[in-house]
Formats: C-alpha cells, sequence, structure tokens
C-alpha cells in the first residue's frame, strides 16, 4: 500500500499573504479563475486559514484529514465519510447542519454555508495533482507530501545542523 | 469604571478607554476592530519586497533563499525592490507636504492681488523678513505689493528646474556642502517628486544607493521646501503663533453647544470656519436652536495650527477621530486633506454627525461635498457652519456620550517664541547646554498606529527624555499626546530632571514645547541650524535627535528622510518595510552615517527607544567637548 500525502504546515516559513486562502477560493469557485471568483455571488469559500500569533507568528491552518477523524465518529447522520483516496468528505445530501463536526474538530477548520446550509472543509482539490493551497504557497511554508519524504527532509535538515554545529 | 483588558491594551488615554467601551456597546467598528481583522498582515508587505510597479508582475521576493523567487520578473532583486518602494513613500510624504504649502502660496498669491475673500496678510514682520531672505525690494512698496512679489518667487519654488530652493540656504554651509557633495541638494520641488516617479517606473534605476539618494533629494525639498513654505506663509497669513493656553482631548466636546470638528491639515479651511463661528448671526442661530454657542475644535494637524495660534483646544489625535464622532455631539466634522479615515462616512450615518468634505483633491464616501474655495473663503465656510448650526437640533440626546478628560495645555513655540521666551537670544538655551542643565533637544513627531497602544509609544519616550534632561520639542500627533498627558503646562517641570526643571522654571515654559503641525517640523529645522550656527558646527555634531514612535503615513517617511538627511539621528517606533533588504536596512541604520552624518534606528519600545536617542546626545555632547 502506497504512502498517502498529506498537508504539512512550516510556521517558520509563513508570510502572512493569505495567497493559500485567495488560491483556495479560487479552486473552490465556478469558473477556477481569479477574476471569475471574485465575480461570482454568492462568493468561493476558502477552506484553508492562517491565523496570527503575537507578536509576529503566522500560522496556516487546514483540515489535517485525520485518521481517526473526530468529525466522522460525531457526525449524527452519518453524512462524513472517507472516501477512496483517504480523504474525508461531507455528504451534503445527509448533512443536517447540526455543526456537531464543527464542536469536535480539534483544528475549527469546518466551515458553514449560508447558502446551502451545509458544513464544508477542505477537501484537499480533488481535481489537482497538488491542492492549490501548497501550489499558492511563495515561500513553501505548505508542504504537500508523503509522511515518510516530509520526516526524511526534517531529518536530513537536522542532521546537517547538527554536523555544521559540531564542526565549529 | 473598570474597563477589560482588551480595551486597556489599546491606549494610554482614560477618553479612549470609555470611548472604546461605548463603541463596544453600540456595536460600531473602529480602526483597532479593522487592524484587528487585518491580521495576520502580510509579511511580504511588511518587509518591502513586493512590487507592482508594472504589469509582468505583481512580484515578491522570498525571504528564504532555498525556496520561492529571489528576483522579480524584471530581475529586480529584493535590495532594488526595497529600494524603490521607500522612495516611492518619500515622494508620497513629500508631495502630501509640499502640496499643502503650494495651496498656502495660492492663498498668499489671491491675498495679495485682493481675491482672496477674507484672508489678509498678518505678520507683516514676517512677510518682510522672508521678502528680504528672496531679495525682495520692500523699499517704498506696499505689502500686498511685497507679498505678491514673495508669492510668485515661493510658488516658482515648486516648477523649478534648475538652482536651489530658497530655503535650503538656511541650512549651515557645512550642511549645504555634505549635500552638494552627495549630490542631493533639491533643484525644485515638485521635480525631485517626480524624478522618484520616473526612476521607479520599471527599468529605470535600479541601484539602490542611487535610488534612495533620489529619496533624500526629494525629502529635503519637502522639509526645507515644501513644509517650510506651508510653515511660513501660514504664518503670514494667520499669525506667527505666540505660547498660549488650550485644552486637549474629546471632553473639549461640549454638550450645549453646536460642536465642529476641524480635522486635516491645512489652516486656509479652519481659520476661516473659526471666523465663520464668530460671526453673529450664526451664533445667534445656534442660540434659537437651542444651543449655548458654537464650539469649534480641531483634531490632527489642522487642530494643531489652531491651537498654535489661537488656543483653539483639540478633541483628539489620529486615532481619536472615530471616537470624536461616536460622542454623538458633533454637529459636523469639517475635513479637507490628510489622515481622514474613509471610515468617518458609515460612522457619521450612525449618528447625526455631518461630515464635510471641502477639497476638490479629497472626496469620501458618505461626505457632503462642500468645496472651499480661497477666492469665497468666508462665505463658504458660513454656509458649512450654517450646515453644523442647522443640524443641531438633530442630535439625539439619548445618543450624547461625551467623557470628562481635558487636559490644559500651553501651546504656540514657534521659532520666534522660543527665541522671544529666551529674551531675544539662543544664549541662554546654549548656555544651559553646554553647562549640561538642558542635555539636549529631542524632537519628538509623528502619528499614531494601532499597532502600538496608542500614545504609550509617545507619551512613554518622552517622558524618558524629560526625566533624563533632555528638553523635547514636537508637533503632530505626538504634539497632542504630550498636551494630553500633561506634559505641556509649565507644571509638568516637576516631572524633569532637575537640570531642565531649573530651565523650565526660570523660563515658565513646559519641557515638552508644542511647536505645531507636522509641517511645521520645519520650526525644528531652523531652530537646528540656528544653533548649530551659533556654535559654528553643523547640525549631525549637535546632542539633538529625533523621533517618530508611533508613525504610520508615507509623510513621516518623508520626514525621517529629511531629518536624518539634515545630520539628526532618528529612532523609529514601528518598523518601516525595508527589513527584506539586508542592503537597503544597511544603508538606513550605519551607512547613512558616511554620506549625511546620521543614520535610522528601529526600536520598537519607547523607553529604549528613548535610551537610544540620550546615548546619542551623549556622544555628541563628548565629541563637542562638553
Amino acid at each position: 500500500m502506497s504512502q498517502p500525502k498529506e498537508i504539512f504546515v512550516k510556521t517558520d516559513r509563513c508570510m502572512g499573504c493569505r495567497s493559500c486562502i485567495i488560491a483556495c477560493a479560487v479552486a473552490h469557485s465556478e469558473s477556477k479563475t481569479l477574476f471569475g471568483a471574485v465575480a461570482q455571488s454568492p462568493g468561493p469559500k476558502n477552506r484553508v486559514y492562517v491565523e496570527w500569533v503575537a507578536p509576529d507568528k503566522k500560522v496556516p491552518i487546514v483540515c489535517r484529514q485525520c485518521e481517526d477523524a473526530p468529525c466522522m465518529y460525531a457526525c449524527i447522520s452519518g453524512a462524513i465519510s472517507r472516501n477512496e483516496k483517504g480523504i474525508v468528505v461531507t455528504d451534503p445530501d445527509k448533512c443536517i447542519g447540526c455543526w456537531t463536526c464543527v464542536m469536535v474538530c480539534p483544528y475549527g477548520v469546518i466551515g458553514r454555508n449560508l447558502e446551502t446550509r451545509k458544513a464544508y472543509r477542505c477537501d484537499r482539490c480533488p481535481d489537482r495533482d497538488i491542492p492549490a493551497c501548497v501550489s499558492a504557497c511563495p515561500t513553501g511554508a505548505l508542504v504537500y507530501d508523503t509522511v515518510p519524504a516530509y520526516s526524511g527532509a526534517v531529518r536530513k535538515q537536522v542532521s546537517q545542523a547538527l554536523s555544521k554545529a559540531e564542526g565549529e | 469604571m473598570a474597563y477589560n483588558e482588551n480595551i486597556l491594551n489599546k491606549s494610554i488615554d482614560p477618553a479612549v478607554h470609555q470611548m472604546l467601551a461605548r463603541a463596544e456597546t453600540l456595536g460600531l467598528e473602529t480602526v483597532w476592530d479593522r487592524y484587528e481583522k487585518m491580521l495576520p498582515e502580510c509579511g511580504f508587505g511588511e518587509l518591502g519586497v513586493c512590487c507592482r510597479n508594472c504589469n509582468m508582475g505583481p512580484c515578491r521576493i522570498s525571504p528564504f533563499e532555498d525556496q520561492g523567487p529571489q528576483k522579480g520578473v524584471c530581475g529586480a532583486t529584493a535590495d532594488i525592490i526595497v529600494a524603490r518602494n521607500l522612495i516611492r513613500m518619500i515622494a508620497g510624504g513629500a508631495a502630501a507636504h509640499s502640496d499643502h504649502g503650494r495651496d498656502l502660496a495660492h492663498t498668499l498669491l489671491l491675498t495679495a492681488q485682493g481675491k482672496s475673500g477674507g484672508y489678509k496678510i498678518k505678520d507683516e514682520t514676517k512677510l518682510m523678513a522672508l521678502a528680504k531672505e528672496y531679495g525682495i525690494d520692500v523699499n517704498g512698496r506696499s505689502k500686498e505689493d511685497i507679498a505678491l512679489a514673495l508669492a510668485k518667487n515661493v510658488y516658482a519654488e515648486f516648477g523649478k528646474q534648475e538652482g536651489y530652493v530658497q530655503f535650503t540656504r538656511r541650512a549651515p554651509d557645512k550642511r549645504l556642502a555634505v549635500w552638494q557633495k552627495a549630490g542631493i541638494d533639491p533643484r525644485g520641488i515638485d521635480r525631485e517628486i517626480v524624478e522618484i516617479m520616473h526612476r521607479t517606473h520599471i527599468g529605470v534605476d535600479n541601484d539602490p544607493v542611487n535610488l534612495i539618494l533620489q529619496g533624500l533629494k526629494a525629502s529635503i525639498a519637502d522639509g526645507w521646501g515644501g513644509s517650510m513654505i506651508a510653515t511660513e506663509i501660514s504664518d503670514v497669513l494667520f499669525g506667527t503663533p505666540t505660547p498660549t493656553r488650550s485644552t486637549v482631548n474629546l471632553g473639549v466636546i461640549k454638550a450645549d453647544q453646536v460642536n465642529i470638528i476641524v480635522h486635516g491639515h491645512e489652516p486656509v479651511l479652519s481659520e476661516m470656519i473659526m471666523a465663520a463661528s464668530n460671526d453673529p448671526d450664526l451664533v445667534s442661530r445656534a442660540t434659537a436652536a437651542g444651543a449655548a454657542g458654537i464650539n469649534v475644535t480641531g483634531m490632527c494637524c489642522t487642530g494643531n495650527e489652531l491651537m498654535m495660534r489661537h488656543g483653539i483646544p483639540i478633541a483628539g489625535n489620529f486615532l481619536q477621530q472615530e471616537l470624536a464622532v461616536i460622542t454623538g455631539a458633533v454637529e459636523a466634522m469639517i475635513v479637507d486633506v490628510q489622515c481622514i479615515m474613509p471610515s468617518l462616512g458609515d460612522l457619521c450615518e450612525c449618528f447625526h454627525t455631518r461630515f464635510i468634505s471641502t477639497s476638490p483633491k479629497a472626496k469620501f464616501p458618505g461626505a457632503v461635498h462642500m468645496q472651499f474655495n480661497e477666492e469665497k473663503a468666508l462665505e463658504i465656510a458660513k454656509s458649512i457652519v450654517e450646515s453644523a448650526v442647522d443640524n443641531f437640533t438633530n442630535r439625539n440626546p439619548a445618543k450624547v456620550f461625551i467623557p470628562d478628560e481635558k487636559t490644559d495645555c500651553m501651546a504656540g513655540f514657534s521659532t520666534e517664541a522660543i527665541l522671544a521666551a529666551l529674551g531675544g537670544t539662543l544664549d541662554p538655551l546654549l548656555d544651559a547646554i553646554k553647562s549640561g542643565a538642558v542635555k539636549g533637544i529631542a524632537g519628538v513627531v509623528g502619528c499614531n498606529n494601532p499597532k502600538i497602544k496608542h500614545d504609550h509609544g509617545h507619551v512613554a519616550l518622552v517622558r524618558e527624555l524629560v526625566k533624563n534632561n533632555v528638553l523635547v520639542v514636537t508637533t503632530g500627533c505626538n504634539a497632542i499626546a504630550c498636551a494630553k498627558a500633561g506634559l505641556m503646562v509649565p507644571e509638568a517641570a516637576n516631572t524633569a530632571g532637575d537640570g531642565l526643571k531649573g530651565v523650565c522654571q526660570s523660563l515658565g515654559v513646559p519641557p515638552v514645547l508644542h511647536m505645531g503641525s507636522c509641517v511645521d517640523i520645519s520650526r525644528i529645522l531652523t531652530v537646528c541650524a540656528a544653533i548649530a550656527n551659533a556654535l559654528d558646527v553643523d547640525i549631525c555634531d549637535l546632542p539633538v535627535a529625533g523621533a517618530a514612535p508611533e508613525w504610520m503615513s508615507e509623510k513621516a517617511v518623508s520626514i525621517g528622510a529629511y531629518v536624518v538627511s539634515s545630520g539628526i539621528f532618528t529612532v523609529l517606533g514601528t518598523v518601516p518595510p525595508v527589513l527584506g533588504s539586508p542592503l537597503v536596512t544597511n544603508i538606513l541604520t550605519h551607512a547613512a552615517n558616511d554620506v549625511v552624518g546620521a543614520a535610522f534606528a528601529v526600536e520598537t519600545d519607547p523607553i529604549k527607544g528613548a535610551g537610544l536617542m540620550i546615548a546619542h546626545i551623549e556622544k555628541k555632547r563628548q565629541a563637542l567637548g562638553l
């Protein structure tokens, strides 16, 4: 079984430019273009967020697609399930808008669509190879990779730093 | 009353606490709410590395070398982009100050031609002095004739192509030599601003050092040009300020009167509004409407202009403009140009307040536009005041909430007034500096910025300076902050170190001297030039320092640039958008010393900022052998 990819967040790389937010909304718009998206009414919804931690930390937050997803177990109407790609999805036909998923989500990444009156969250951009937010990030603060590859890169980095420190 | 921490953290001013609680109760949004919604602010913008100067972009340079673009589409590096963006800010600031100066020159011209609707030449002494400076023959000529010649000369400074701007010649010869050596002696005011726009166009100047030098050149054309013209011509038309008593803070708004707030910058408008408010017909119209009178108060720099010359009270500084409307007792918020929040339109709609714009250059959503024109100045001012008076009956008493806070202050310290307070000569001040009773002089100026607890940056820094025997001269929103904090009364000498306290007590002046509006920083330059000449040194040799603890505007960037270009070490209390370029950062904080004998420092802690200034002053004293 191959390793699935996840969206990892390097908080020390985030500039707070919100390019990820714009790209997310565009990717979830009808036209899939920026100019079309800003003209769309009601506007498309972003599913990634950038939070501010005083004094100068900027932290992108996106659905973790938890293996043991609290939202999936908490959903009383059985609307939330994991699809064949391993993505946690809400079936809008079954969602009754009770917001239980919102209460249990440890990351606060589930939104409420006032038009459809349904819950929405990151769907990992099913039509794209790389999620829009990751493609849009100009500093590599968002990384789309497998756990072994990501951890391997971290190990590589830390070992370089260690050997450099020892050399000094 | 106890307020929650969220409110207390926003300002040191109790009047602001009260009004923020009131805004919360009424569900009204203020600048602080919008700032919080803006967070996090974009790091590329904070670092100054985004460029929108052409349509191959927008480009932005990643601050991380291993990830993301290191050059714009045209090839511009972070150094180039940061330098271009910085000097475009200077262009914006220098343009704003200088256009203000131009409006004054225009008013003088119309007045001299007998075409202005209500303005007079009030200070003939200054008119004559300026005429002499411009080499205008005054013998046997009427004051109107001389004023006409002066107005034409001053007007010409803006469009001048060659030569120099006359007031730059007020700088000590040593300073002029520095400027000429660096190639930053401005040729004309508009020309240097236009040249910034040219150089920063795609594919023109791509040398960060060369770009910054042009920025300094344009800034000198502001400080020793446009701003100085604004100050001097305002003095000719409205009188050179002399020490006067007044009051400041939102408590100056009166529950039983028609309240008119003049907000913005140019005295051309506010002077006439003040004059119109004394019109007997309008006063009786106000009385007939049930008001006890017409109360004109100021906001921001136009408030400073009126306070300096007439002792008109000031309702608050930049971050208090919305709070003034929320008192529910303001019949009209009359604005001209600069630092007027467009949010006032929506806010005024929540009350009976009429938001009246007057300048063809500055229109706002939700404002009624009553265009001002110098040729019919008093007539228009009367109709504006009448509109305010007629609005009194629309006031809803249930919505009125005026804080009690107001503080006494003494303002009006023009260069001439300081000299007069010293007995007509600089000697007592020089002696005090030489003896060490006064360690040095600090010019503390600039805006408010919600990034810093309102007035805390200003007041904490100034208190620390005063405690350490540094005489503070101030303008703009810092002046208003100091006045509110009670630092602008002679009794505030008690908060000063022993040396400064003695000097202030013997002269009967406060330890913090109000020198006017933001264009009046030119007065500080004049004082520095006079002291440098008296000691036969350059300005950069003097024990003086500058600070802008809560700066936010492009005007402040231009001010910082001309203050440093004039040889004065300057501490910024908010971080300028330049850190994306280590080269530009180094030029501003170090290398500038080699070119103009001064540099910037950035320190967001006001006490530490004051410490840097005091250390600099000590260093300069030592070098002078004091």
